[in-house]
């Protein structure tokens, strides 16, 4: 009877035009934003290792502004029992150390045996949390699976690297990142909809997980951003109607742009 | 002069061209100290010694490929506090390296920036030893950051610079690494190593030729094998091509795949949606194929053909091989 916490966040639209504010961090009140699509994989993930282990509990987690109760709402609909979502305006600009130390202090106090998360986020995408979340906890780090089965205290995956398909075990609890090959997530159904609407989401705040303010948020960061400057867009070029020519005249640009 | 850790992504003893790229950018901030693992780690310290590493590390011990990053981390970690004065640690920015560097950069108290495309020595007398050059938000805007504590902790896309050799004799010391308790909690039980295709490695290629929804079909691909085998050329993949069954994901570009930065991307049959879009508009020169004169690719193309691509890539590849003679 496994409990299963999984990570969602709520992430800018990538089709969005994205900006940063003064102070280096991401605008996040300027685009709309929604659960991040390679989250929704970690999701259907959590759902399927809950439908074959009967009792077992799903709950997700977020951290994030107020809005990021959507992405919440949404994971909640395609299934799963509860939700807690972690806000505070301490939190604004937190960094990867910063966010896994959080979360980490909220999966504790939730209780654990597999924590389920995506590939990276599809905004800053750096994909080390899962790591951190590892690194913070003390228990396995099984990350990138393609393909995921837990059968009783194991977990196995596969995954790919560049030169080679792995499997990898470990015993639970562990955290294992998810990545879009393990197929897609399912859409909410009207059922699902209604329901989630009434599972209930937690609110807790940095002095519920007794965290010292001082150790997340932009302040915190042990990074810091200089510059900021948008690119020029990429203007289109030449565009030709290919009337039999088209190879040869792509060759031309090729040999002028000494490609070949 | 300051130590640089340069973490080393080694294949078959063999060094990739992105180490040989972070030892080249490791020279600007101080001297390169490259980290070495597995049993076959000593075969690589002369061509660590042609690209400027003044030290070699190599730690043998077969347990650190047996477990995923932990084993890895933990060497790094100890090696780190013996090294002497580090002005930064440099990773491959492989999911691996950022997994490495961002658990390394925790124990150690210190930053970590993730998926530089540059790394430079900041100016003398100032706070600053490294600033990192990222370019996010699908390549829309370019950040330039620093890390305000302890030792900056870098990983480094491929093709960040060109590898020119510096050569010196290095020191070799052999570290025997002590395992923390949670390094062998990972276990990868089987390895099949993929068969190389014989091209270039998709990240570190100058050309890419990929191939997407408009090929109709797997089997069509190898139009797009034998353009890019023409031009001594990597071979890509578009997201609808990988799900599809038809390529490989090991060779997708896009948000989930490979993130691609070549001197030319030719886009064949790719519609160009937002996620492709963010693996490969930073390239230098990109050209595309497609029938329908409306796809966004040709937004950001420098050259577009609007046709059918099973014309066009047999006449290209004709002149291709015409103006070789």
């Amino acid at each position: 009877m496994p409990k299963i916490v999984v990570l969602v966040k709520f992430t800018p639209d990538l089709t969005s035009d994205r900006n940063f504010l003064p102070d280096g961090t991401v605008d996040r009140d300027a685009t709309p934003g929604r659960l991040s699509e390679l989250d929704e994989h970690a999701a259907e993930q959590a759902l399927q290792v809950q439908e074959s282990s009967p009792g077992s509990e799903l709950v997700y987690l977020t951290m994030g502004p107020p809005g990021a109760s959507d992405a919440l709402r949404k994971a909640l609909s395609m299934g799963g029992d509860a939700a807690v979502h972690v806000q505070d305006d301490a939190l604004h600009g937190s960094d990867a150390f910063a966010t896994s130390l959080v979360l980490a202090e909220a999966i504790k106090r939730i209780g654990f045996d597999l924590v389920l998360t995506g590939m990276a986020s599809t905004d800053a995408g750096m994909g080390v949390v899962p790591a951190l979340l590892a690194e913070r906890l003390g228990v396995p780090q099984v990350t990138f699976a393609g393909k995921l089965s837990v059968s009783g205290d194991q977990v196995e995956i596969l995954r790919d690297s560049d030169t080679s398909s792995e499997t990898v075990t470990a015993q639970l609890p562990a955290v294992v990142s998810v990545t879009d090959r393990t197929g897609e997530a399912r859409y909410p159904s009207f059922k699902g909809i209604m329901a989630a609407k009434k599972k209930p989401v937690q609110n807790w705040s940095l002095a519920d997980l007794g965290i010292d303010p001082a150790l997340v948020g932009l302040a915190s960061a042990r990074t810091a951003v200089l510059t900021t400057t948008r690119r020029p867009a990429r203007s289109a070029g030449q565009v030709v109607k290919d009337d039999g020519d088209g190879g040869r005249t792509l060759a031309d640009f090729l040999a002028a742009q000494r490609f070949i | 002069m300051p130590v640089v850790l340069v973490v080393v992504d080694a294949v078959d003893g063999s060094a990739p061209k992105p180490t040989l790229e972070l030892l080249t950018l490791a020279r600007r901030i101080g001297s390169p100290a490259a980290v070495v693992f597995g049993p076959a780690a000593d075969q690589l310290v002369p061509v660590l010694g042609e690209y400027g590493a003044t030290d070699v590390y190599l730690v043998p011990d077969p347990r650190v490929l047996e477990h995923l990053v932990v084993p890895k981390v933990d060497a790094l970690e100890q090696i780190a506090r013996q090294a002497g004065e580090l002005a930064a640690v440099l990773l491959t920015a492989s999911p691996e390296g950022k997994e490495i560097g961002a658990r390394l950069a925790l124990r150690l108290d210190s930053g970590f920036i993730s998926d530089a495309v540059d790394v430079e020595a900041g100016e003398p007398g100032s706070d600053h030893a490294v600033i990192a050059t990222q370019s996010v938000f699908a390549a829309s805007w370019t950040v330039t950051s620093v890390v305000t504590a302890g030792v900056p902790v870098i990983s480094v896309k491929p093709n960040a610079t060109t590898p020119t050799p510096e050569p010196v004799e290095p020191a070799v010391h052999e570290v025997a690494v002590e395992l923390s308790a949670a390094a062998e909690a990972t276990t990868i039980t089987d390895r099949t190593v993929r068969e190389s295709s014989g091209r270039p490695e998709l990240t570190e290629a100058s050309i890419v030729v990929s191939g997407g929804r408009g090929l109709g079909d797997g089997q069509h691909f190898n139009l797009i094998e034998g353009l890019a085998d023409q031009l001594g050329a990597a071979v890509g993949a578009s997201r609808a091509a990988v799900d599809a069954g038809w390529y490989p994901h090991s060779n997708q570009v896009g948000q989930t795949g490979k993130t691609v930065s070549p001197q030319l991307y030719l886009a064949i049959g790719i519609s160009g949606a937002i996620q492709h879009r963010a693996g490969m508009q930073t390239s230098k020169v990109i050209a595309a194929i497609n029938k329908d004169p409306e796809a966004p690719i040709f937004d950001l193309a420098d050259f577009g053909i609007v046709g059918d691509l099973f014309k066009v890539v047999p006449v290209l590849s004709e002149e291709i091989t015409r103006r070789r003679g």
